[in-house]
């Protein structure tokens, strides 16, 4: 079995502490074996590519130095910006050009090349979605979930390698397989804002809406995401939202490594779900799960 | 025959050379279709649309191309990027307009976008990791929004999601030197 160097991002330690219980908990169920990588540092996410080109190759580049000296073969990240960031500095270091001068910008020079790849991706290979199905014995189909892919999971494709950019499904695969109800979404891929939620709020807040606004009178009850950045805009700002806009929206916000957990028939507070800002536990208490 | 194109390499025009070094995107290719701006989820908030800004950078127009609130705007979802017929990657463009900015010295139309990767990127380089709490913290100090984001504080602390105090994270003295040694590189361009 491939060893995963476990590389968890900054806001799994933090704003995210939810998803990297959860991962780790279906990690175990599915038969992902993650081992943290020794000193990781931040992958310098948007601001990093936002203002300087080589500084967002350097930072991943350290953390694809360390995984490959520790011995890994392959990454994971579940963070979509670590994920993208990371595969983005992959592509981008395969211009020998660059590799070389991305090398003296480290202690010490990058050797062979470790594989990246996103949770979502592992999750989706076809015998991990039918061992999931297997272990999925907590009736969830009163879970009516859309599946919200982002961006960072999709674009660009000729990097990040999605089945498809503008029609992805492998989240929508792996909430079939835990036995929730798939709601269809066409606005799976639309941008949060979340780039903006701290700079440009009332622009975070408009994108929100509008995903939100679409997504529940579809039917659905929980909206599933593989992004921090997605799920922090989308779970911590619906009250500012209803507040703005004078609306009455509530839709809980799941990772998607929580409904794996939920299936396989973990609790509640250890898929830290009693951590979300909008409470997902009176749903959750609906389709008789305490 | 090589036809004359308007190009961002146009030499002897040190900004557009500069532009060009850094992105190695071919903005010739461009046939103003408008797709990315039709697509662009923020369009509504800019005051000029990637595509015009990719004309402007056609017809070397780089003050006003600068001066554009476009690229401060843009929230790197990559859309225009991934359905241009012509494959310009603008979304790179905006990330390079943002540097160049930057080092040009152009005072930016969104201070707060630039304030936030400014401070976002300092705790990295302090800590080696970003540190949520002290990101918010500096950014509301320094962009002057004091009680920015404060409703969602105290919730995000009862929830159990912050980590009150910054850490000096393994690798910090790397990471460290990496932003001192990107800096030098730059500086000697």
């Amino acid at each position: 079995m491939t060893r995963y160097a476990y590389y968890p991002g900054c806001t799994l330690e933090g704003t995210a502490r939810e998803y990297d219980a959860s991962t780790r908990v279906a990690c175990a169920e599915l038969g992902v074996e993650l081992a943290e990588l020794e000193g990781w540092t931040c992958c310098g996410a948007s601001s990093g590519h936002a203002t300087d080109y080589w500084l967002s190759l350097a930072l991943p580049a350290r953390n694809l130095r360390l995984a490959a000296e520790q011995g890994f073969e392959a990454m994971v990240a579940p963070c979509a910006m670590c994920y993208a960031r990371l595969r983005h500095t992959l592509h981008d270091l395969r211009d020998p050009a660059a590799r070389q001068q991305v090398d003296a910008l480290l202690d010490a020079p990058l050797q062979g090349e470790v594989k990246v790849h996103s949770l979502v991706d592992l999750f989706c290979e076809e015998e991990r979605l039918a061992l999931l199905e297997q272990k999925a014995q907590r009736k969830l189909e009163g879970l009516r979930l859309v599946a919200y892919y982002g961006c960072l999971l999709v674009r660009p494709p000729e990097i990040l390698e999605p089945d498809d950019p503008e029609h992805p499904t492998m989240l929508d695969r792996i909430i079939q397989a835990t036995g929730a109800t798939l709601v269809d979404w066409p606005m799976k891929t639309e941008c949060c804002g979340g780039s903006l939620a701290l700079s440009r709020t009332d622009i975070a807040l408009e994108l929100t809406r509008k995903l939100l606004q679409d997504a529940l009178p579809r039917g659905a009850n929980g909206m599933v995401t593989a992004c921090p950045m997605c799920h922090s805009n989308l779970d911590t700002r619906q009250r500012q939202i209803n507040r703005h806009y004078a609306t009455d929206l509530h839709l809980p916000i799941f990772y998607f490594t929580q409904v794996v957990g939920l299936a396989a028939g973990h609790g509640v507070k250890e898929l830290m779900l009693d951590c979300h800002l909008t409470d997902p536990r009176p749903l959750l208490a609906e389709v008789g799960i305490r | 025959m090589e036809m004359p194109v308007l190009t961002l390499a146009l030499r002897d025009r040190p900004l557009a050379d500069r532009v060009r070094r850094r992105l190695q995107v071919d903005v010739r290719r461009c046939y103003q279709c408008g797709r990315c701006t039709a697509g662009c989820p923020v369009a509504y908030a800019m005051d000029a649309g990637p595509h015009q800004i990719i004309r402007g950078i056609q017809l070397e127009q780089h003050a006003w191309v600068l001066g554009r609130n476009t690229y401060w705007i843009c929230a790197s979802c990559v859309t225009c990027t991934t359905r241009c017929p012509c494959l310009v990657d603008v979304a790179r463009v905006m990330d390079g307009l943002r540097e160049l900015a930057l080092e040009e010295g152009i005072r930016p139309s969104e201070q707060t976008v630039k304030v936030f990767h400014q401070v976002f990127l300092q705790w990295v380089r302090l800590t080696g990791r970003m540190y949520e709490a002290g990101l918010v913290g500096l950014y509301n100090l320094r962009s002057g929004q004091l009680l920015a984001s404060a409703d969602l504080g105290l919730p995000m602390l009862t929830h159990g999601k912050v980590n009150l105090l910054p850490r000096r994270f393994r690798g910090q003295d790397e990471v460290d030197r990496i932003f001192e040694r990107v800096a030098a590189m730059e500086e000697d361009r």
